[in-house]
């Protein structure tokens, strides 16, 4: 087996370091910082955060973007399509296109022409299918309508709704409406949360008896129907569809607080802590709030999302925001009267919230494997 | 002797977001039938990823087999595929596995997760099974088997538990048996019956028997041969005569100073100081090197090959090299052998018949 | 077992009462009568359609008449349609509303599963990042915008489904679709998690010492551990449906209950609404009910606590 020859100056025995065994070879990192490092590796929630940003401060900008005002009516332009120079291979060209069939060529060109009110200087027809085949022709029209309403010198980035105003400003003000509402609702729901779980869980015995007897009751009524019912009572507004999202939405925050709260308490790093005589104070700061906090910044990234689905769930069933004033549930509201028609109505918005939904719960989602202990390599 | 397992050269590692780990670095031993392994170490040393890569139950990704090779009965287990290795789990090769509480299937009845390998194996009916499943039950000391093979896990003590892990490796008597720290889950008096279980089992089957453990005082019990494992390489094997009367590795030296006995109450323990490599990145020459207080400059720089000792006996350490100069193991860890060594060959004689 | 059940329906009728209770008084806040509807009515006129709702008791007495004719399964006359009593026409369109929430409800769970057990299985590989993808979204875009999508697209550019209303079975499917696709991509995150979890544990690795074949292994030792936790979202996911059927009823006009409650709330019929919200509060606490039957009776651990 000896088949080495190393020279014999080597079998010197060295000096040892005092402290090399002891070394740990790994750099230590807070928490903060190595949950931040795992968040930056995850490309999705990466993406997801860089799409709220640009979707907040669309919410922002957006509407001062163009000349057109959020109220501004015109039935002269009702239901004007989407139109961005440069764009128009997108379909956002000003356009209105369909698709008629008719017995022959000619018929389904003339049902064609009549689908845009035979307004025929500004419609283009094409033959799809000449009906040679057997099956009704098939003629595609083309309706410029831009051109029609001689507003070419005009664009709506967005189109305009039923009355006129243009759909680019009201997306982007109703984005911030929606964000607002969410935002503040979630907020209400962490403080209110945070507090009536910390307590609950701090003083224990009698107090958390009671206070978990109320929460039990709570839990029992549905909160859809509390929602609804607090709508019908406040009659719909900002504050009032804040305030039904928050009268239930906080209860499961303070259980999440309060859950992980008694958890720590009892936790040998905190009996630890005690015994060398640690004040109440510092083992809260110091132990129990930075332990709780990625669970509250988690749960409340959830809450957002669900806080704009339900203030778009309830324009919906009709008691959502008064009109004039847009939010994405009044817009998307409006886009189905007409969906089928003008599909743009519904879409832009439609888009909009599905992208702040999937950034939120995609970001969400990140920051709970990078709070995640357990997935520490 | 007839040769049931040859390790050679086997390196394992798992690819994770830091790099490669290398848990395994290269572990060559065998195994005679009937014969009963023990392999020794710290945490982290790579007892039970070895062990683990012999059922090729190594979870892939991330971890793989880099190279070397398993010979069981002279077929290389590294070379076969999923199928053929499910062919060979629990009837060829069994493992009994360290944390009864969690080794077993909650939502199943302790019945049937021994019948399980039977059925699969042996191609035995559920009434023959069943019959077997009993029999099994009664080896393993449990009482009124007949009811308990109805029960679920959670019915069962740690203990019991532990026994119907057993029972289920023994299931269709398999040529090699893999303890994987059989004991450490379990409480004192607890590890000293499934001890006496693992010996009697021994007896009356004729498994081999690779045993991990890092309790050297289970070893002096079970063993015929000791590996001790350090950094994912084999340091030191031999028989347990060899290890425990005459032990060349200063890692070997620590260890045995390191374990309470009796006879030296008077005396301090010895600490091994510092803690195991980030096998991450070994560092150069010697794993040991930087918690070894006799290193010597070239421990720093090469790796220490195997020397052979006797023919059972071999260590990886520069110690043995013809140009080293002559160390001893401090007094204290000596003498603390010479007292250890009464003590457990008297023990041993009174045990072994 | 049966004192635990019992127990439950105790708590189950409290609860029940508790919003009645609550839900009655909030209607004596709003403005709002039958009278509304037709204002211009001479007094007498005015005091018999008060008489006949029983709004001229004090309202001591109209709760108690309320509640005794809630227990008798008498929800009071409809202001909008009358003399049609809330009870019939809540279970003349409860019928579309089961149709599609029960459709969804299996269609959704049972293909998330079967996604979520994919994504485990090939756990990191592209089958698991296309069905994570497809959970995402599942679980982000909501159910309306999912439905305006597929009636635009499905209905009117492709033409393969009705647009909307009832009738046959076709009817049926696009709504089923629209509501499916959220407990669809719930239950696929939430088996994937646990199914991961479970694969990773001890018992399967003593399942695959034992020389368990793949399948085995996912199936018969994985999945009834992963389905354990899982049953505790099917609440949740059920919960979510009521929620959704509101809005999809809607937009696909399908004239089942939720379609009738947005009515109600458009015509302030509380009558309507009130029972509405008393099946659905009821709804609610009885699915949660089952589900906590349901997993004493998949989970042996429990099964056998509640035994004891």
């Amino acid at each position: 087996m000896d088949n080495h020859k190393p020279s014999k100056e080597l079998f010197v025995p060295v000096e040892r370091q005092e402290n090399e065994g002891e070394k740990i070879a790994r750099p230590s990192l807070s928490f903060w910082q190595d949950s931040f490092m795992r968040l930056r590796k995850n490309v999705g929630a990466m993406i997801g955060l860089a799409t709220l940003i640009i979707l907040i401060l669309m919410a922002i900008f957006g509407p001062y973007m163009n000349q057109y005002g959020e109220f501004e009516q015109d039935l002269g332009r009702a239901k004007m399509p989407p139109k961005v120079e440069g764009l128009g291979w997108l379909g956002m060209d000003g356009t209105l296109s369909a698709t008629m069939s008719g017995a022959t060529v000619e018929q389904a060109t003339t049902n064609a022409n009549m689908r845009f009110n035979n307004d025929e200087e500004f419609i283009k027809t094409s033959v799809v299918s000449d009906g040679s085949n057997g099956e009704p022709a098939q003629v595609k029209a083309v309706y410029d309508v831009y051109a029609a309403k001689d507003m070419n010198d005009q664009s709506f980035w967005f189109g305009t709704d039923g009355l006129g105003r243009d759909l680019w400003t009201r997306t982007w003000k109703g984005t911030r409406i929606s964000l607002y509402i969410a935002l503040l609702a979630a907020a209400i729901d962490m403080v209110i949360g945070v507090a009536y779980g910390g307590i609950s869980a701090y003083y224990g015995g009698r107090v958390d008896n009671y206070m978990q007897r109320i929460i039990e009751i709570l839990m029992g009524i549905p909160n859809l129907v509390v929602v609804i019912l607090m709508i019908l009572i406040l009659e719909p507004g900002i504050i009032s569809i804040t305030i039904a999202l928050t009268i239930t939405g906080w209860i499961s925050m303070a259980r999440i607080v309060r859950g992980q709260i008694l958890k720590l308490k009892n936790q040998e790093f905190v009996l630890a802590s005690r015994t060398l005589g640690a004040p109440d104070n510092r083992i809260l700061r110091k132990h129990l709030v930075p332990n709780v906090t990625g669970l509250i910044v988690i749960n409340t990234m959830f809450t957002i999302p669900s806080a704009i689905f339900f203030e778009a769930f309830l324009s919906f069933i009709g008691l959502g925001l008064p009109t004039p004033i847009a939010s994405l549930g009044t817009l998307i509201d409006d886009g189905f009267k007409s969906l089928q028609i003008y599909p743009h109505i519904l879409l832009f918005p439609a888009i909009v919230i599905s992208l702040i939904m999937i950034a939120f719960n995609v970001l969400a989602d990140g920051l709970r494997d990078a709070f995640d202990p357990k997935m520490r390599e | 002797m007839e040769k049931l397992l040859e390790v050679n050269n086997m390196h394992v590692s798992f690819d994770t977001y830091g790099g490669e780990v290398k848990a395994v670095r290269g572990v060559s031993f065998d195994l005679n039938k009937g014969e009963t392994l023990a392999i020794v170490g710290e945490s982290g040393s790579g007892k039970s990823v070895t062990t683990k890569a012999l059922m090729q139950l190594i979870p892939k990704p991330p971890g793989r087999i880099k190279e070397g090779e398993i010979l069981f009965e002279g077929r290389d287990l590294t070379k076969m595929s999923e199928k053929q290795m499910q062919k060979i789990r629990g009837k060829e090769m069994a493992m009994i596995f360290q944390d009864p509480m969690t080794s077993l299937n909650p939502t199943m009845k302790v019945g049937n997760q021994i019948m399980e390998g039977l059925i699969k194996h042996q191609k035995m009916d559920r009434a023959q099974a069943r019959k077997r499943v009993v029999e099994l039950l009664d080896l393993v000391g449990i009482p009124d088997p007949e009811s308990r093979l109805k029960q679920y896990p959670h019915q069962f003590s740690g203990g019991m538990r532990q026994r119907v892990v057993v029972a289920i490796a023994l299931a269709c008597n398999p040529k090699l048996l893999i303890a994987d720290e059989p004991t450490t889950a379990l409480d004192v008096t607890i590890q000293a019956q499934i001890l006496e279980l693992m010996k009697d089992i021994q007896k009356k089957t004729d498994s081999a028997t690779i045993f991990i453990t890092h309790d050297l005082g289970v070893v002096a019990n079970v063993a015929d041969r000791v590996a001790v494992m350090y950094a994912g390489k084999i340091v030191e094997i031999g028989t347990v005569d060899d290890i425990f009367y005459n032990p060349k590795h200063p890692y070997t030296w620590g260890l045995l100073g390191s374990m309470p006995s009796l006879d030296s109450a008077d005396e301090e323990l010895y600490a091994i100081p510092g803690s195991p490599p980030d096998l991450l990145d070994p560092p150069k020459g010697d794993a040991f090197a930087p918690r070894n207080e006799y290193a010597m400059q070239i421990d720093l720089e090469q790796e220490p090959p195997m020397f052979k000792v006797s023919e059972t006996h071999y260590a990886a350490t520069w110690l043995l090299h013809e140009n080293a100069p002559n160390m001893e193991p401090p007094a204290s860890i000596k003498k603390r052998m010479e007292g250890m060594a009464k003590s457990s060959s008297s023990n041993e004689k009174g045990d072994r018949i | 077992m049966t004192r635990y059940i019992l127990q439950r329906l105790g708590y189950m009728i409290i609860t029940m009462f508790l919003i009645a209770t609550f839900t009655f008084f909030l209607m004596k806040f709003l403005p709002g009568t039958p009278l509304s509807a037709a204002d211009k009515l001479s007094e007498e006129q005015q005091a018999v359609v008060l008489e006949k709702y029983g709004l001229d008791d004090p309202v001591p007495v109209q709760y108690f008449n309320y509640i005794v004719n809630l227990t008798q399964g008498d929800l009071g006359i409809s202001f909008q349609f009358d003399n049609r009593e809330v009870t019939t026409i809540i279970l003349e369109r409860i019928g579309p509303s089961m149709t599609i929430g029960v459709q969804a409800m299996i269609v959704g769970t049972i293909l998330g599963m079967l996604l979520g057990l994919v994504s485990a299985i090939y756990h990191n590989g592209f089958l698991d990042y296309g069905s994570t993808f497809i959970a995402v979204l599942g679980k982000s875009i909501p159910s309306f915008v999912f439905a305006g999508i597929l009636q635009y697209y499905v209905g009117v550019k492709l033409g393969w489904f009705p647009v909307a209303l009832w009738g046959t079975w076709q009817h049926t499917i696009m709504p089923t679709i629209a509501l499916a696709i959220f407990p669809l991509a719930i239950a696929a995150r939430f088996m994937r998690t646990e199914m991961l979890e479970v694969l990773g544990s001890d018992y399967i690795t003593t399942a695959r010492a034992k020389g368990v074949n793949k399948f085995g292994v996912v199936f018969k030792h994985g999945l009834r551990n992963a389905l354990i936790p899982l049953v505790t979202v099917l609440g949740p996911l059920a919960i979510g449906l009521v929620t959704g059927t509101l809005v999809i009823e809607n937009i696909f006009a399908v004239p089942g209950i939720g379609e009738q409650f947005v009515k109600a709330i458009n015509t302030n019929d509380f009558p309507i609404i009130m029972g509405t919200t008393l099946l659905i509060a009821f709804l609610f606490i009885f699915i949660i009910l089952v589900i906590d039957l349901l997993y004493g009776v998949i989970d042996p651990r429990i099964r056998l606590a509640e035994g004891e």
